[in-house]
């Protein structure tokens, strides 16, 4: 038995905000911005943040897995919706993962992602480790070019595994190239040429030397290098000053996505791990504050393991967004007139909340013993016609149901932060109906009949008392893992 | 079967308020202004009363809660007096209260009164409404007319309707009712359109357009009811009495069973055929001389004439178009120009409809009386979506017929 990786999966929003559209608005103010107009960058739904694409990513690395056998969770991000409150407490209710699940949140710094994948891997324990970023950029930084919105997981621990831990290794430093404090909303970054200078050639070489080391590995022989870097050619150079064939160098996926911050580092190991073959050796670094190598050596195990949509499939599942308001809408970056529609109370009772967190954020239904109709939600009487039984329900998930469109409409009256909202009855195929909410869908797709796949998200936003409440949405079912 | 509550109850008067935005009007006054119409017309004085009903369904945006509001602005004397709220249809409930009152025996004479007060809200359309604490939670934050315009598209899918053959239909519907609308001067909207007009309005929720969606107004009607022998014992002649009052509630299987196709309303289908049953009707589509139906949005009143089992099933677009249902067809809905033109403030309009039959069939309807002198009305008063809602028929007709 082999410790490593059991399951890989990735998510990315599915609108890809053109840079042209940035830098058509901002180039007059900084006419630098002008030369990063090409290719697209990951860009968050309104009803997306970091623990709702996490939980994406989540369901896709664990395709074709028991949930049960996950013993911990960490979830990594710099951008959690909440402070206090455990972010990965609502990933694993959204997951039904057991209650027993250790989770715990991975926090503050670029690495967080990898750092939490070198606890997991020496835990011994079955650990599912997520990375997911909501990026916040100010507009017209060039960060808001560079960044994108994603997700990444990684289901590690022993077993058949696809990937085998070779060796990891840490350096830990105070480098500062940008922080963000709790009085700040966005990064504050210093001198580009210094971060790559003192920061990534310095302190990157030799973590991965270390690790090449203990792996009793040669630097020529890693197949891929995983490396996470905005900057021009950075990449490039720690590889050659490790040792590496530049060849190894991973795509950074900047043209289609962006750099996801603490996700990226796993998302660029999921992405490699799809077109890997066995006996590749790849190696992922994680920059922030110090740095995280790992070092893992692909076995037989990756030609049939079971895979879910993963970075490509989540790439090819694509809207061009070329509306740059909406970007700025969507994050808070523009006052918007909202409508007095919208100034209606969102107020989340939390002792409600709890009592339905089946029914809300596992999306759990019933299905009768007595007649066999499934219904959502569970009630204590069965739906069923000529049926009526009393208490007769088993818990029944819809999550991972399809459903059908049977009514649909696009609704500009009401108050929605992207109108129209589009929402309808929703029709599962073996029993169990709701009218919900759509995402992710366009107007001119909506049709009777349509299949649709269910996917957590932000329900309302209460921005009077900074909470978000989450259910589950129906989005277009295309680009949906095949089963197997 | 119970024996149903066929001409055990008359109508002793009724009265309703001019409807639309009455800016200089309290809910309190719109009560007040329907009240006096109604008790002149049933020649009473207040004391006479024994108990009364009001249907207000957006308390919150008006008179608040309880039934304190109408014993106060009435100043009734220390009777009995209950607030029903149904949804939309709340109007009737307040009617079916005070009638049930009477046809009981617990009062002889029971007032019914349905006020709402809209246009405070600051904004077009009905009030934007949190749905219940768990309801909230998983509901999409759905509009009325997103709710109802799904009616299309489930109809579409099953008849294999053409989205502009029903866009025309509907349109068809609009423009009738602005007709009709424009003969009564207690009508919020007077003003004639055409088919252009309606298929070019603005969009509110696919595929209904503005001119597919019903005013948003204020308003008060009042009914005054007894038995038939107290109304002649007063010097009533030609009574009006009740002939049928069914209401069927949405019990989950619509919304959760996959059952219901999304295209009709599964209560109006019973509770339709409950009251002519009640009513002693076999072939509605002979029988019932004027309708005034739930027309919130036009394919609303679409749907509902297959679900009033008057037009067959898939046939509703080919009546309508064929003015089956205008005012001068073979059974007119909305003569008085319906929820789309004479208004729809929300407690009113189940009593509104009700009113209109009582005006027509003692031809005292003015400019938009039906000349034939119709003998069996029907209104039908719905409430919710059409995935869960509250349907109310009643049937109303001359006494002894």
């Amino acid at each position: 038995m082999s410790v490593g990786i059991l399951g890989f999966g990735a998510y990315v929003p599915w609108k890809r905000l053109q840079r042209k559209a940035i830098v058509d608005q901002h180039g007059w103010f900084n006419s630098a911005l002008r030369s990063q107009g090409k290719g697209e960058r990951a860009m968050a739904n309104w009803d997306e943040d970091a623990v709702t694409m996490a939980v994406e990513a989540a369901r896709d690395a664990l395709t074709g897995f028991d949930r049960a056998g996950v013993r911990a969770l960490r979830v990594a991000s710099t951008t959690f919706p909440f402070l206090d409150r455990l972010n990965a407490g609502i990933v694993a209710d959204a997951l039904e993962l057991s209650d027993e699940t250790a989770a715990s949140d991975v926090a503050a710094t670029q690495r967080a992602g990898t750092s939490a994948l070198i606890d997991a891997l020496r835990s011994g324990q079955r650990t599912l480790v997520v990375g997911s970023e909501n990026r916040r950029t100010k507009a017209a930084s060039t960060h808001e070019l560079t960044s994108g919105d994603a997700a990444a997981a990684l289901l590690v621990g022993e077993g058949d595994v696809v990937a085998r831990l070779l060796a990891a290794k840490t350096r830990t430093a105070d480098f500062v190239d940008h922080y963000r404090s709790m009085d700040n909303t966005f990064d504050y970054q210093w001198e580009e040429r210094w971060i790559r200078d003192a920061g990534y050639m310095k302190v990157a070489p030799p973590v991965i030397r270390d690790c090449l080391a203990a792996a009793n590995v040669k630097p020529e022989e890693v197949t891929t290098f995983c490396f996470a870097s905005t900057l021009s050619k950075v990449s490039q150079a720690v590889a050659k000053a490790a040792g590496m064939a530049e060849a190894a160098v991973a795509d950074p996926l900047y043209a289609g996505l962006g750099d996801s911050g603490v996700a990226h580092p796993l998302l660029l190991l999921a992405a490699a791990l799809e077109t890997a073959k066995p006996g590749d050796r790849i190696l992922v670094v994680g920059f922030g504050q110090g740095a995280d190598a790992l070092l893992f050596e692909v076995t037989d195990r990756i030609t049939s393991c079971t895979r879910g949509l993963g970075v490509s499939g989540y790439l090819a599942r694509r809207k061009e967004e070329t509306q740059y308001s909406r970007f700025l809408a969507f994050n808070g970056l523009i006052e918007m007139e909202r409508g007095m529609r919208s100034e209606t109370d969102k107020q989340t009772p939390l002792s409600a909340m709890w009592r339905n967190h089946e029914t809300v954020t596992r999306f759990n239904g019933g299905k009768c013993r007595k007649c066999g109709t499934l219904q959502f939600p569970r009630t204590r009487i069965c739906v069923g016609p000529n049926c009526g039984a009393i208490d007769s329900q088993d818990a029944h998930s819809f999550a991972d149901t399809k459903g059908r469109i049977n009514s649909y409409t696009a609704d500009r009256l009401t108050y929605s932060p992207d109108p129209p909202a589009c929402y309808g009855m929703i029709q599962f195929e073996d029993g169990g109906r709701w009218m919900m909410d759509f995402t992710d869908v366009d107007e001119k797709d909506l049709q009777v009949g349509a299949d649709m796949r269910m996917m957590f998200r932000i329900k309302d936003i209460d921005s009077a008392r900074g909470f978000r409440r989450y259910f589950w949405k129906a989005a277009p079912m295309a680009g949906v893992a095949k089963e197997g | 079967m119970a024996k149903g509550i066929r001409d055990k109850v008359a109508i002793l008067g009724m009265g309703c308020s001019k409807f639309g935005e009455r800016w200089d009007m309290n809910a309190e006054d719109l009560m007040v202004e329907a009240y006096i119409e109604a008790i002149a017309d049933a020649g009473i004085e207040t004391k006479q009363i024994d108990a009364a009903w009001l249907a207000t369904a957006i308390e919150e945006q008006h008179v608040g809660k309880s039934a304190v509001p109408l014993a106060m602005a009435l100043r009734l004397p220390y009777i009995p007096v209950t607030r029903v709220e149904n949804y939309c249809a709340s109007g009737t409930e307040a009617f079916r209260g005070a009638v049930y009152a009477v046809a009981s025996g617990a009062a002889d004479i029971a007032l019914a009164l349905g006020v709402e007060k809209l246009k405070d809200t600051g904004y077009g359309g009905l009030p934007q409404r949190g749905r219940g604490t768990l309801n909230n939670m998983t509901w999409p934050n759905s509009s009325a007319p997103g709710n109802f315009a799904q009616l299309a598209a489930a109809y579409r899918a099953k008849h294999g309707s053409a989205p502009q053959d029903l866009k025309r239909a509907m349109a068809h519907i609009s423009v009738k009712s602005h007709d009709n609308g424009a003969k009564n001067p207690k009508a919020h909207l007077r003003n004639k359109i055409t088919i252009d007009t309606v298929v070019n309005s603005p969009m509110i929720a696919e595929p209904l357009g503005l001119y597919d969606c019903c005013g948003v107004s204020d308003g008060s009607a009042c009914a005054i009811v007894t038995t038939p022998e107290i109304a002649r014992s007063l010097g009533k002649k030609d009574l009006i009495t009740v002939k049928a009052l069914q209401v069927a509630v949405s019990n989950g299987t619509e919304a959760q069973h996959n059952s219901w196709d999304g295209s009709y309303f599964a209560t109006t289908r019973v509770a339709s055929k409950r009251a002519y049953e009640e009513a002693g009707i076999r072939n509605p589509r002979e029988e019932v001389n004027l309708i005034e139906v739930h027309d919130c949005f036009s394919v609303t009143e679409l749907v509902t004439m297959e679900d009033l089992h008057i037009s067959g099933e898939g046939r509703a677009i080919f009546d309508v178009l064929d003015g089956f249902y205008d005012a001068a067809g073979s059974v007119p809905c909305q003569i008085d120009g319906g929820l789309k033109c004479f208004g729809h403030p929300i407690g009113a309009s189940g009593l509104r409809m009700i009113y209109e039959m009582y005006l027509q069939m003692q031809g005292r309807a003015g400019e938009r009386q039906r000349q034939d002198m119709p003998r069996i009305g029907l209104t039908h008063n719905l409430g919710g979506f059409p995935h869960q809602n509250v349907c109310s028929i009643s049937i109303v007709g001359r006494y002894g017929d």
